[in-house]
């Protein structure tokens, strides 16, 4: 667990970086994560699965499967590993500030 | 000795270089011995890590179009099923238990077999089949759903395999 400064706000993250409260997020935040990740712009592609997998996890408890983020976030699976192509649910749930995706699929 | 003693300490703390590719050899036809390959595949390329598969014998039966659709779970002579062989082997057995485990499946989200090759396929996994059974069973590349990449030899395998984990289900 570590403190760190992103964006002018000090959030607390776990060891592989994802945020420990999903409260602190911000869009800034969000931006300097996928900098981190090799994703030097968060285009309006990387935002609908950002914002699929947040909102979902916000509503549900849950993160997500691959499965539906590609069936229902309108962002088909090949396209998703265009943009996040180290792992799209994954990506996606960290720079959304949202804990790392449990499940198998 | 100290020093040999430090060393050793020091190659236990370093930490070991993370997976960059699996290749999967799918041999089983059989409902339970082809979802573990899926599963692994798709969540080596939901980590980032690269997956191929091959199908080889009975396997080949997960990319056959006439048969993608009819897998079954055995229940003969699968002990885990726990059910007297005289029970499995009752017409329709096979077919109830395939029913009930893909509900189960249908569920925790798990894709059919054919949905999720498809999901692997454009994941970026590679979907192959392996041509010493594609010649056994007299089959032709019109056989397979359209996700197949290649019919490989043994060797193309190995040779597409350079630098992965190969791991045989």
């Amino acid at each position: 667990m570590a403190t760190i400064e992103i964006a002018g706000v000090a959030v607390e993250r776990d060891p592989e970086g994802f945020l420990v409260h999903t409260g602190q997020w911000t869009p800034e935040i969000a931006a300097e994560i996928a900098g981190e990740s090799g994703i030097s712009e968060l285009t309006p592609r990387h935002w609908r699965a950002v914002e699929f997998m947040r909102e979902r996890y916000l509503t549900t408890g849950t993160a997500p499967s691959i499965r539906s983020l590609g069936k229902e976030s309108g962002v088909p699976i090949k396209e998703l590993y265009q943009l996040f192509p180290k792992g799209p649910a994954k990506l996606a749930a960290k720079i959304g500030g949202i804990p790392k995706p449990r499940g198998c699929i | 000795m100290t020093q040999l003693l430090d060393e050793i300490e020091h190659e236990h703390e370093a930490t070991p270089e993370p997976l960059q590719k699996v290749c999967i050899v799918v041999s089983k036809g059989s409902l339970e011995g082809i979802y573990p390959a899926l599963i692994m595949a798709n969540g080596a390329r939901m980590e980032g890590i690269d997956a191929d598969l091959f199908f080889t014998f009975f396997g080949l039966d997960a990319i056959r179009k006439d048969r993608q659709g009819k897998i079954r779970v055995a229940t003969v002579g699968n002990p885990g099923m726990h059910l007297p062989t005289i029970v499995g082997v009752i017409p329709g057995m096979s077919w109830l238990a395939t029913k009930m485990m893909g509900g189960q499946m249908e569920k925790l989200d798990i894709p059919p077999i054919g949905e999720f090759i498809e999901l692997i396929h454009d994941s970026g996994g590679g979907i192959y089949a392996c041509q010493a059974t594609v010649e056994m069973f007299e089959l032709a590349e019109d056989d397979f759903v359209p996700q197949l990449d290649g019919i490989l030899t043994v060797g193309e395998f190995y040779e597409l395999s350079a630098g992965a984990q190969i791991i045989f289900t």
